[in-house]
Order: C-alpha cells, then sequence, then structure tokens
C-alpha cells in the first residue's frame, strides 16, 4: 500500500511536468495549428539559464525567476524571428521550420557551452525528503506538485478572467472572427508563445531539479512525451493536455514501479501500447478539442 | 449624403479563380443596401475582402474618406467598420457575455462599450437571461442575436450582414429584417447580402445584383424587384 501511494506522488510529479509541457504545446497548436518542436530548447535555455545562475552564486529564487523568464524571452523572439514570416504557410512548413530552430539551437548549445552534461548546483533542501506517515517524499517532488498546481489555477484563471485569456480562447476556436471583433492576431499569438515559454521554464526548473543537469539534448524526450500526452489527451485542447500528461506520468510511473523484472525492458513499448489503446476507443483523444470539430476557416 | 463606403475596380481571387471581376458600388450613410445574387455570384467574396478576411486582389475601397483597401481585419471594428459573417460563427465554447465582449475587443472607449452593452441587452433581452451559457447551446436564431449583438457591439457605423436569415425558422427570419431596419432606425448603416431577396428587397433602399462576380444591375429597391435582369440572376442565365 505504502509502495502504491509512494508511486502516486511520483507519478503526479512526473505527470504535472508532462501536464505542463503538454499545455505549452496545446496554447500554441490552439492558436497557430503549430506543433512547435523546439519547446524542448525552450526547456534547454531555462536550464542552462538555471545552471550559470548556479555558477554565479545567486539566490536560487532570483535563479529561477531569470531561468524562467529566460524561456518566456526565448518563446517570444523564437515566434517573432522564425515562425512569424511562416505564419500563413502550411502546417508542415511550420512544423519543419520548428525542427530546424531545435537543431540550430541544440548546435549552438554543443558548440558554445559544452556537447557534455553539465552539473547544476541546486539548493540542499531541494534533495531533502519529508516524512509523511509511512511515506517518504522528495521535497523536489513536493515542489514538482506544487508548482503544477500553481500553474494550472494561474492558467485557468487567465483564460477565463483575463480579457487577454478570453481573446485567446475566442482565437483558438475562429481566428478570422477573433480578428473581426479588433483582436490583434499578432498580440494573440505572441501572447500564446510567451505563454508557452512561461510553461516551458516552469517545467524545465521541475524537470533540472530532478537530475541535477542539463545537456544539450536535454529538451527532446520530455517535449516527445508532452507530444505524445497532447494526442493522447485531445490535441489543441487545454484540459485534454493536462490529463494526457498526467496519464501518462502515471503510466510510465506504474510500469516502472509494478512490472515484472524481465519485462522491464519493455516498459516504453509496452506505455505506448496502452497509449495506443486508449486511442483506440478515443480516436480524439481524451478531452477532444471542440474547434477542431468545426470547420477552420 | 456622401459616400460612407466607397468601392472601386474591386477584384477579389480565391488561387486562380477570379471570384470577383472589378466592381464598383457605394454605401451612404444611413441606407440599407441590398447585395443580391445566386450562389457564386461574389456577394460573400465581395464581403469578407471588404474587412481583409481574404485579400483584395485590385482596386480601392475608401471608408469615411480613408483607404482601406488593404488593412488588416483588426483594424477595421475600431474603425467603425463590421461584419457579422455567413453562419454566424459565434464562439461557441464561449458564454454569450464572454462573446459581446470579444465584440468590443479593439474599442477603447469604456463609455461607448459600456453603452454598447445596454444597447445589445436591450434590444435582445433574452441574451442578458443567457449571459453565462455557453454559445454553442444557444438555438439558431439566438445565435444569429448573439452574432449581430457582437458586431454592434463595437459600435460600427457601417455592420455588414452575410446571410443573417439563412437557415432560421421563418417567424424568427421576419424578426432579423425588423432588425435590420430597426437598426438603420438608431443610425447604423447596414450592407446586406441575402438569398430571401423578397425580404432583403423590401427592407432596403437599394440594392446590387451580382452575377458571374460582376454587378449586372443597380438601382433603387423598387427598380429591382421588377427588373429582369433579378430573375435571370438567379435562374442563371445572366
Amino acid at each position: 500500500m505504502d509502495l502504491i501511494l509512494q508511486q502516486t506522488v511520483n507519478a503526479f510529479a512526473l505527470g504535472g511536468t508532462y501536464a505542463l509541457l503538454a499545455l505549452g504545446l496545446a496554447v500554441v497548436f490552439s492558436i497557430m495549428g503549430l506543433i512547435n518542436f523546439a519547446h524542448g530548447e525552450l526547456m534547454t535555455i531555462a536550464g542552462y539559464v538555471l545552471m550559470y545562475c548556479g555558477l554565479a552564486g545567486f539566490p536560487f529564487v532570483l535563479s529561477v525567476a531569470l531561468a524562467v523568464s529566460a524561456a518566456v524571452a526565448a518563446a517570444v523572439l523564437m515566434e517573432r524571428i522564425a515562425f512569424r514570416p511562416v505564419r500563413n504557410a502550411s502546417g508542415a512548413t511550420m512544423l519543419v521550420t520548428s525542427f530546424a530552430i531545435a537543431m540550430i539551437l541544440q548546435v549552438l548549445f554543443q558548440n558554445l557551452i559544452s556537447a557534455r552534461s553539465q552539473a547544476v548546483v541546486l539548493p540542499q533542501f531541494l534533495s531533502d525528503s519529508v516524512q509523511f506517515g509511512g511515506l517518504i517524499i522528495g521535497v523536489n517532488k513536493i515542489a514538482a506538485i506544487a508548482a503544477t498546481v500553481i500553474m494550472l489555477v494561474f492558467l485557468d484563471r487567465f483564460m477565463k478572467h483575463q480579457k487577454t485569456g478570453i481573446a485567446m480562447r475566442a482565437s483558438a476556436e475562429d481566428f478570422a472572427v477573433a480578428r473581426l471583433m479588433g483582436i490583434r492576431a499578432n498580440t494573440v499569438i505572441a501572447g500564446a508563445f510567451a505563454l508557452s515559454g512561461l510553461l516551458a521554464g516552469v517545467a524545465a526548473v521541475l524537470w533540472v531539479s530532478q537530475r541535477a543537469s542539463v545537456d544539450p539534448l536535454m529538451g527532446f524526450t520530455p517535449v516527445l512525451k508532452a507530444f505524445i500526452a497532447a494526442i493522447l489527451g485531445g490535441l489543441g485542447s487545454l484540459r485534454g493536455a493536462v490529463a494526457g500528461g498526467f496519464l501518462l506520468g502515471f503510466i510510465e510511473i506504474y510500469l516502472a514501479a509494478f512490472l515484472p523484472q524481465e519485462l522491464q525492458e519493455f516498459r516504453d513499448p509496452i506505455g505506448l501500447c496502452i497509449v495506443v489503446a486508449v486511442l483506440l476507443f478515443r480516436p480524439n483523444g481524451l478531452i477532444p478539442s471542440l474547434a477542431l470539430k468545426a470547420e477552420k476557416v | 449624403m456622401s459616400a460612407l463606403l466607397s468601392v472601386q475596380s474591386f477584384h477579389v481571387h480565391y488561387g486562380a479563380v477570379e471570384a470577383v471581376r472589378g466592381i464598383d458600388f457605394e454605401i451612404r450613410e444611413g441606407e440599407i443596401i441590398a447585395l443580391l445574387g445566386a450562389n457564386g455570384a461574389g456577394k460573400s467574396s465581395t464581403l469578407n475582402a471588404l474587412v481583409g478576411l481574404i485579400p483584395v486582389a485590385a482596386g480601392t475601397v475608401m471608408f469615411d474618406g480613408s483607404d482601406i483597401t488593404h488593412n488588416a481585419p483588426e483594424t477595421l471594428a475600431p474603425a467603425g467598420l463590421t461584419l457579422s459573417p455567413e453562419g454566424r460563427r459565434v464562439f461557441g465554447t464561449l458564454s454569450v457575455a464572454e462573446n459581446l465582449l470579444m465584440g468590443a475587443y479593439g474599442i477603447r472607449d469604456k463609455q461607448a462599450v459600456a453603452a454598447a452593452w445596454d444597447r445589445v441587452y436591450t434590444l435582445f433581452p433574452i441574451l442578458y437571461e443567457r449571459r453565462d451559457q455557453f454559445a454553442g447551446t444557444l438555438s439558431g436564431g439566438q445565435q444569429q442575436m448573439l452574432a449581430v449583438g457582437r458586431a454592434l457591439m463595437s459600435n460600427p457605423r457601417l455592420l455588414l450582414l452575410d446571410e443573417p436569415s439563412l437557415g432560421l425558422a421563418p417567424k424568427i427570419v421576419e424578426q432579423v429584417f425588423e432588425l435590420i431596419t430597426l437598426l438603420r432606425d438608431q443610425g447604423v448603416t447596414l450592407a446586406v447580402v441575402e438569398q430571401n431577396v423578397a425580404m432583403a428587397l423590401e427592407v432596403a433602399d437599394r440594392g446590387y445584383l451580382m452575377s458571374g462576380g460582376r454587378i449586372v444591375a443597380a438601382g433603387s429597391a423598387a427598380e429591382l424587384a421588377q427588373s429582369d435582369s433579378l430573375q435571370s440572376a438567379y435562374l442563371g442565365a445572366g
């Protein structure tokens, strides 16, 4: 029983990180129809900022703020420099553009920083753990769950109560009509990227605080997982992205904990088979995007 | 009366297809204009290109003395020109009130926005009753009211209505045309694209008849109602 609870906490921590990343992909996709595979490089940028701040001896809170801000700034720049020129091009063109950005950034990290993994100095308290009854829970896990909850509540309030958030929902549903209302395309798209950068930055801090290292390819795996989570939840649906992220986290952690030893090397394929099985029954994902049902003009 | 909107040598292309092939028309302050024609005549293309949703291939559009030919759609609502699109296209996943809020998005004058809320809720009390409901759950007629109400939130001087009566029950269609007249009485200039020719000509002051991307007849509503070109345009002979 304790083992299950223990793994459930782990699953929430990992699933929450996937949820934040999947949300970042979904926010941009819902508005632009673009899957931004360079989302992972936003994480990597935040990771390196965390590393340099650690080396410079900055207080951790300041380091986190700088790392997240760097991811937001990088996301906005990415949109301005790379995606705006191809905004009206086909989805395939935008997808290839996002791969190009990811590769260029990876090469830059390898050549300007280091091809090898770099240690990130983290405060001691993150590797401590707290005892709850029979459970021993890492502070980094608690921090991950708390950060996820705060981000989800913030995002929900922003999307429901802020005029800009409502405009983003309107744009996701019908961009052309949203523009007729006077909603500026540039503002909404830049806003979506800023939000995705914020989510990637927070996810990066959570990711790095579990691993204490950063390397040029750091963002690739989590973003691939987030992409799977976004599909699982229903591409373009924000609630779906959260649901998909948590479900994927649960699948991975439970398989790692409870699969017999001899099957462990097949853990990832088994996990993906479960994802495929879910999609067989719900082809549009757990919580499909309503906008995708309507005709996109 | 001076022209609020004047359009010259206006061309719209969809890829290689010439949807609108050089039309000239004008809309004067305080008028109701009916834009008529069979399916594919180029009416909706004209409206969509006027508001910048599709590019203008050639020609000029002057609105209230300034050239808006190539303006981005988001600049037009604040300037006083808006379109209630074909098929209503309300934001179904937003509440009624959120839809209306979006209609006033580009308007900075807070007092004007407050007045617009009053006006829309007075015109359509049902929207006030259903303000917290998702727009997607409204009936077709209510969605049409919301689409018009949303367009009114920006206090337009010129309101373009694309097929406002499409798919509505006859009784609701009558209400839509009463609304058009009422809005004109409140000082809004309107241009209406309609399949329902008889009712459109009943409320309109003047009309333009389009066929094959060109204007084939123009005149007062009474003149158009009697013209032969009207029948031939709808029978496809034009």
